[in-house]
């Protein structure tokens, strides 16, 4: 999509299924210079593209939904009847002109459909393929359906959020299909790295619930070592105190930690009372965390009087580490993301300007971009099918008069 | 493996230390370099710092010199993590980056390498809470809150995998390397899924909902998430559609067979349930008798029935739970291996390749052999 060489120009990518996990990789990858093709069908659309809000002007839309749009900008939209023989047809040709193909869907139904690695790598020995559910293609589970947003739960994330005497909190929406898709896309990368090196393909099969745990690895390994489970401490931190969020100006909050007496006596100097670090309450971190109710009203009476940003610049500028809470809306004004371009307006023809979130790496000599709008469904079925596959004029019109592209 | 003669130079902190164990699992060898005194007991290094091996050497000592040329002439990927404001050094990125031009450098910070906050200093809390993601965590009237296991280093550490992984495609592809930069604060954006999209598209200002779903029912009506039961908590939602539906009918189909107390819940017909359309009373009274009958049962009961009745919902787990769960087991997840610290169980690699899940190489601290760098350089094997 892009005119200006990326690093993954010349890699192509089919993916089947939708929502998040599966469509985040194929993103990233797109973001980089893959050519990447999401296939959906008009009876089953991608289900976040309906399912959900936000709709442009609050307006649902099968082409008007952010949820969808802003994991699938940079990609091709194509719409295939995989109910269909010639539906199945037309996938192994797009398949074959692919290096990957990406899926989401509950384990057994690409196989069911003909579309399982061992049928594709067959006549494809290079095809690498990324299989992506809740827990894996086997064990006694494999078959449960589920979304991200409850599996973050059984995965230990909700239990270890929120305060030590109330329930466990929610985290916005399926957490835990990103970090799937973050590493599987890692997986991904190796495997082309491998393909093309030496001409073997590989199939990935990756349970987004043992991902999961990749990030829950420090307090797995503290329980195997000692046995003690971790919970949830609202944001207390073992060594460093204070260590927490303080209110501010305008219904703001910040975040500030002190990990030495040192951090301390900088806080204290910067909240214009120095002598408080040599107070016996408050002159180590064992008593700071002894008398913690104390020291938080004292932090948030000296927050309270300021905006977040004023005192994270005032506490930075002592050596304090602090940022303000940023919320929704203040992603779009940040000043730091706003330097690294995070947020990338491009115009969709339905949903018209929305800004595209840019991954949190780049590469310096050859930068990723938003190279397009998300595809409305099914927008890209000539470009796909003819300039892509090469389909002649007549085998494009016969899908098509036959409902292939359903 | 995937990434079978491919060497990694890891100099990294927390920032980097997940993703040098993601490149370890893919097949790379991982040489983290770490300063003499290096305190390797801590679970989270442990846990972070398995299947690398472990060179101990002082970054700041010139007698080292020698031994990093060894490593980098022959290495594909450096990791480093300098600190805020740090420039030049050993491992200074771009300097690494001119010198070697095979090599592909990855420099991990809190903020990125541009824009007005990029020296700015942070650990965990303050990437999540500049990433966004503590503004969506806790009560609605209450004070943000971060998940007790740190967040932000893992998706900084995703990050940078993606990225040096990236780049290294397209060496091999065109020959040209590159130099990756990552910052943890844009890392973190990815976690909140598509709430930023509410604020862009319509200006709605999505915030935390602390332990119950809103924004469901056109009247306002909350929805518990977390039910209290007999030795925790579990995770349930009455959801409408066609999941709902078999959700809710089996639950009450579950709670006929034990004989427990119906109220309302016996009278729904739930393919004409519409949670969109409840009140805060309706929704009370549907959720009376489902609270008395889960606080009864154990997450264990819980997991299985609704595996088996094809019900959404999961316990909220414990690490004591993941441990033991029978899916966990049967896929092999976990790992025993020796090494110094014996019989050590660590998290085992997070992806199966061609249906098997390739076992971790070295326990966490396995030192490198003293007279591996120079063999590198010289082409052979040690």
């Amino acid at each position: 999509m892009s005119g200006v060489p990326q690093a993954l120009d010349g890699v192509n990518v089919v993916e089947f299924g939708g929502y998040a996990a599966g469509p985040h990789a194929g993103k990233v990858l797109a973001n980089f210079g893959a050519k990447v093709v999401h296939v959906e069908s008009r009876d089953r659309p991608d289900g976040f593209r309906l399912q959900y809000p936000p709709f442009a002007g609050n307006r649902p839309g099968i082409n008007r939904g952010g949820c969808f749009s802003i994991f699938n900008d940079s990609k091709y939209g194509v719409t295939i009847d995989l109910k269909k023989a010639e539906g199945i047809e037309l996938a192994r040709r797009l398949i074959r002109w692919s290096d990957l193909v990406i899926e989401n869907m509950r384990p057994g139904v690409m196989e069911r459909l003909g579309l399982g690695y061992e049928a594709l790598s067959a006549d494809q020995p290079g095809l690498v393929m990324l299989s992506t559910c809740n827990m894996g293609q086997t064990g006694p589970r494999a078959d449960t359906p589920g979304f991200g947003s409850q599996l973050s739960a059984l995965a230990g994330f909700c239990g270890m959020t929120g305060q030590p005497d109330g329930p466990p909190m929610l985290l916005y929406g399926p957490y835990i299909d990103y970090v799937a898709s973050t590493l599987g896309t890692s997986a991904i990368l190796a495997a082309l790295v491998r393909s093309r090196r030496s001409g073997k393909g590989a199939y990935l099969d990756l349970s987004q619930y043992e991902a999961g745990l990749m990030f829950m690895g420090g307090a797995l390994q503290d329980y195997f070592a000692t046995g003690r489970e971790t919970d949830r401490c609202a944001n207390d931190d073992p060594d460093a105190v204070p260590h927490g969020a303080y209110p501010c100006r305008d219904e703001e909050w910040i975040a500030l930690s002190c990990w030495s007496d040192r951090d301390f006596a900088s806080l204290a100097a910067v909240m214009g009372n120095p002598k408080l670090a040599a107070e016996k309450d408050f002159a180590t971190a064992a008593a700071r965390r002894r008398h913690k109710q104390p020291l938080d009203e004292i932090v948030s009476a000296w927050t309270r009087s300021r905006t977040a940003d004023a005192a994270a610049e005032a506490l930075q500028a002592a050596g304090i580490a602090a940022y303000p809470v940023v919320s929704m809306a203040g992603l779009f004004s940040d000043p730091q993301l706003a330097a690294r371009k995070q947020w990338r307006v491009r115009r969709h023809p339905e949903m018209g300007d929305q800004a595209y979130s840019f991954p949190g790496f780049d590469l310096t000599e050859t930068p990723g971009d938003i190279v397009g709008p998300a595809p409305c469904l099914g927008g890209d079925n000539e470009f796909v099918f003819r300039d892509l596959l090469g389909l002649a004029d007549a085998e494009f019109e016969a899908y098509k008069d036959r409902g292939v592209f359903g | 493996m995937l990434l079978t003669d491919v060497l990694v130079i890891d100099t990294t902190n927390r920032f980097g230390w997940l993703a040098g164990r993601i490149l370890a699992d893919l097949g790379a060898d991982v040489v983290k370099i770490d300063p003499p005194g290096t305190d390797r007991s801590k679970p989270e290094w442990r846990a972070f710092n398995v299947n690398k091996r472990v060179l101990d050497a002082d970054p700041s000592d010139a007698a080292n010199a020698s031994v990093f040329g060894d490593l980098l002439a022959k290495a594909d990927i450096c990791l480093v993590t300098p600190a805020p404001g740090e420039r030049g050094g050993p491992f200074d990125p771009d300097a690494l980056h001119k010198a070697y031009p095979r090599l592909v450098m990855v420099v991990i910070t809190p903020f990125g390498r541009e824009g007005p906050r990029r020296d700015w200093r942070a650990t965990d809390l303050e990437v999540m809470a500049a990433g966004g993601a503590m503004s969506m965590a806790g009560e609605p009237d209450g004070v943000p809150l971060r998940i007790s296991e740190p967040q932000s280093y893992s998706w900084a550490g995703t990050h940078a995998a993606m990225g040096a992984l990236t780049a290294l495609l397209q060496r091999d592809a065109t020959g040209r390397s590159d130099l990756v930069e990552v910052s943890a604060q844009s890392s973190v954006v990815i976690a909140l899924s598509h709430a930023p999209a509410f604020f862009d598209l319509n200006g709605d200002k999505p915030t935390r909902a602390g332990a119950f779903m809103t924004g469901r029912s056109i009247k306002g009506a909350r929805y518990r998430v977390f039910w209290p039961c007999r030795d925790g908590w579990l995770n349930f939602i009455f959801y409408g559609g066609v999941a709902g539906r078999r959700t809710n009918e089996q639950l009450v189909a579950w709670m006929r067979e034990r004989g427990a107390e119906l109220g309302i819940l016996a009278t729904i017909d739930w393919a004409r349930f519409d949670p969109t359309k409840a009140d805060q009373t309706e929704v009370d009274a549907l959720e009376t008798p489902a609270m008395k009958f889960f606080a009864g049962i154990t997450k264990r009961e819980y997991l299985i029935e609704a595996h088996k009745r094809e019900m959404l919902g999961y316990p909220v787990s414990t690490v004591g739970d993941i441990v033991t769960d029978p899916q966990i087991e049967a896929r092999g997840f976990f790992q025993k291996m020796a090494g110094s610290n014996p019989g050590e169980t660590y998290c085992g690699n997070f992806v199966l390749i061609d249906g098997e899940r390739p076992p971790l190489r070295y326990a966490a601290g396995t030192p490198l052999a003293d007279d591996e760098p120079k063999l590198l350089r010289a082409g052979r094997q040690p």
